[in-house]
């Protein structure tokens, strides 16, 4: 898999994990808002934390979907997964949040199964109507993957 | 309210956000390397390739459903449980559905990083 693939997966875990912690920083500022209170929730989205979080996560999506164009969704899901770990410690630096030994054992796991998939093969399955050569590059990476 | 009802709301989760991840993958499947199609035809066509494919569509609406069903369950019952539950078994029930749906080759290392990520994500919601 090409540099610019890690870079892309790299890039989905940092915007969700940074576009969450912003919404959580955001809603810090408006206290608990119910179904009862949605005026409350309509002022939120002109809070610059809540709007930078949006546009955050809209940045998530497009490179979540990017991803997804070229690796199998079981190779994605785990392999983003690091965004958990990133929010974790963004949560602890940023809002001082308190991190759990619990916490840092769900932090090692979570490590521990990125690491499991992210050397395995990105895709495997075959296309019928793919148009690039990123055909051949998969099943060579599909076939190197399966011990 | 009751367990049953709580556990229902996560099943009712699941099931959408599912749903919604295997329709989406299997939608930028069928489009293809979007790196490829923004170099050959530009970054609107990329943008309206993906806007009008009905599976993608459809896959947003089972998002929507997902997101909804989890404000509802949230008013019923404590975020520490039904956050943990439902993003660990949408890993799973998403490793399953891939499998079956997909026909992704889920390897014993797809397999044990599932359980990993699932169980770690678990332990770092509570």
């Amino acid at each position: 898999m090409s540099f610019r693939k890690y870079l892309v997966l790299g890039a989905v875990a940092v915007f969700a994990a940074s576009g969450d912690v912003c919404l959580a920083r955001g809603m810090r500022d408006f206290g608990a808002v119910s179904l009862a209170n949605i005026s409350g929730l309509l002022a939120a989205l002109l809070n610059p934390w809540i709007i930078l979080g949006i546009l955050l996560l809209i940045c998530f999506f497009a490179t979540y979907l990017t991803a997804l164009s070229w690796a199998d969704l079981t190779y994605v899901l785990p392999a983003t997964a690091i965004s958990y770990v990133l929010m974790a410690l963004l949560a602890q630096q940023v809002l001082h949040e308190h991190v759990s030994t619990r916490r840092w054992i769900g932090i090692a796991l979570v490590t521990l199964g990125v690491g499991f998939v992210a050397g395995g093969p990105e895709r495997t399955t075959r296309e019928k109507h793919l148009k690039s050569g990123t055909e051949e590059r998969s099943f060579a990476g599909a076939a190197g993957g399966r011990q | 309210m009751s367990a049953l009802a709580t556990w229902g709301g996560v099943t009712a989760i699941v099931l959408s956000a599912t749903a919604g991840d295997i329709l989406q993958a299997s939608a930028m499947r069928e489009i293809g390397d979007l790196g490829v199609l923004r170099r050959s035809q530009g970054l609107a066509a990329v943008v309206r390739r993906v806007a009008t494919n009905p599976r993608f569509l459809l896959g947003m609406i089972f998002m929507t459903c997902g997101f909804f069903s989890l404000l509802i369950t949230l008013s019923w019952a404590d975020v520490s449980v039904v956050g943990p539950a439902s993003a660990s078994l949408t890993f799973v029930a998403n490793a399953i559905a891939a499998h079956l749906l997909l026909h992704e080759h889920v390897s014993r290392r797809r397999w044990a990083a599932v359980v990993f990520v699932a169980a770690g994500v678990a332990l770092l919601a509570m």
